[in-house]
């Protein structure tokens, strides 16, 4: 199906770049719009900044603001879902997949990207990946996006094959690094565990490790 | 924050005795311990908001590494490894630990309003 308009729906301030930035770029280029739906503030994120530029109190206004630059730089919309970091898993899951219907049915994307379940590493990553897709089944058949899923276990290959969609990140990488970069609080304490000897082996690491955003097309069995 | 002044810290702490507090109580290896570089299971707790009221407050040990325990009519909160603190302009005290890359290991904090 052509793409007209996407909603990425991550849980946390960063997933949008860390997933998507490489597929905004492309989608930039050809005027998609593109709505990022963020489930938390990452409010109980243990990075700090280096130097710790947060506390746990301020940490959730910090990200926030990081949210909005790192949507501006994207050239992206955002709305905030209002959920508690780290207590997605927890919540109803009828009523956030009731909750994340009501905004796409506003929306209208032609194509949802979110994390795979069971393969998205963080619970909240499967909880709001899981209420996402939901929230697409509880749609008529023939109103229903194009559900694309990140997988980011170390063993997606292996249980899910290859990817459907692959995008290279790497080709727009400085534009990915920026996104990413605009979450400072985050970004600094990623970098720092690095630890590599000098710049360019870092980036070659980095690329590695972000320069493919891959999506599995989701299948509603009736 | 700043690191902690043992005896204004004690202070503090004695200040919120006999009153009704709000506590948050937190620890955490961090979401990605298992996924990033094998450091085993990821291990995390955190209360908010919990409602109580202590009866006795001290805090131990050295700088970098400190411990605070609260006396509850019926029972304890304890934390430790806590370095840092700040009292925010509402009035809430927070401590915190961090690791070397000033990511928060633990955090205690009490407050007479709800934290948000």
């Amino acid at each position: 199906m052509e793409i007209k308009n996407i909603v990425v729906s991550f849980p946390h301030p960063d997933d949008e770049s860390f997933g998507t930035a490489g597929l905004i770029y492309e989608s930039n280029q050809k005027n998609i719009p593109v709505t990022y739906l963020c489930g938390t503030l990452g409010e109980m994120g243990r990075n700090m900044g280096i130097p710790p530029i947060a506390n746990r109190e301020s940490l959730a206004d910090i990200r926030k603001k990081e949210l909005k630059d790192a949507c501006e730089h994207l050239g992206i919309d955002y709305q905030l879902l209002g959920y508690r970091d780290k207590a997605m898993e927890f919540e109803n899951k009828t009523q956030m997949a009731e909750h994340i219907k009501s905004i796409l049915e506003e929306i209208k994307p032609s194509h949802v990207v979110t994390h795979y379940p069971g393969h998205g590493v963080h619970p909240d990553h499967n909880a709001q990946g899981a209420a996402t897709i939901e929230a697409v089944r509880l749609m008529e058949p023939d109103k229903r996006p194009v559900v694309w899923a990140a997988a980011i276990s170390h063993n997606y290959i292996e249980e899910l094959g290859n990817p459907d969609v692959v995008i290279d990140a790497e080709k727009n990488f400085e534009f990915k690094m920026d996104a990413i970069m605009q979450h400072k609080s985050q970004a600094e304490g990623m970098l720092e565990k690095m630890e590599e000897p000098s710049e360019d082996i870092m980036i070659k690491e980095l690329k590695e490790r972000l320069g493919k955003e891959e999506f599995y097309i989701w299948h509603f069995n009736e | 924050m700043k690191p902690i002044e043992l005896e204004k810290v004690k202070d503090i702490l004695k200040s919120y005795q006999n009153k009704d507090v709000y506590v948050h109580v937190e620890t955490t290896n961090g979401a990605y311990a298992s996924h990033f570089g094998n450091k085993g299971v990821n291990v995390g707790a955190y209360i908010r908001n919990a409602k109580v009221k202590y009866i006795e407050s001290d805090l131990k040990g050295e700088s970098g590494a400190f411990r605070a325990g609260l006396k509850l009519e019926a029972g304890w909160i304890y934390a430790e490894g806590l370095s840092d603190y700040e009292v925010t302009e509402s009035n809430q005290l927070l401590l915190a630990g961090h690791d070397q890359a000033g990511r928060l290991t633990v955090a205690l904090q009490i407050s007479e309003q709800p934290f948000k």
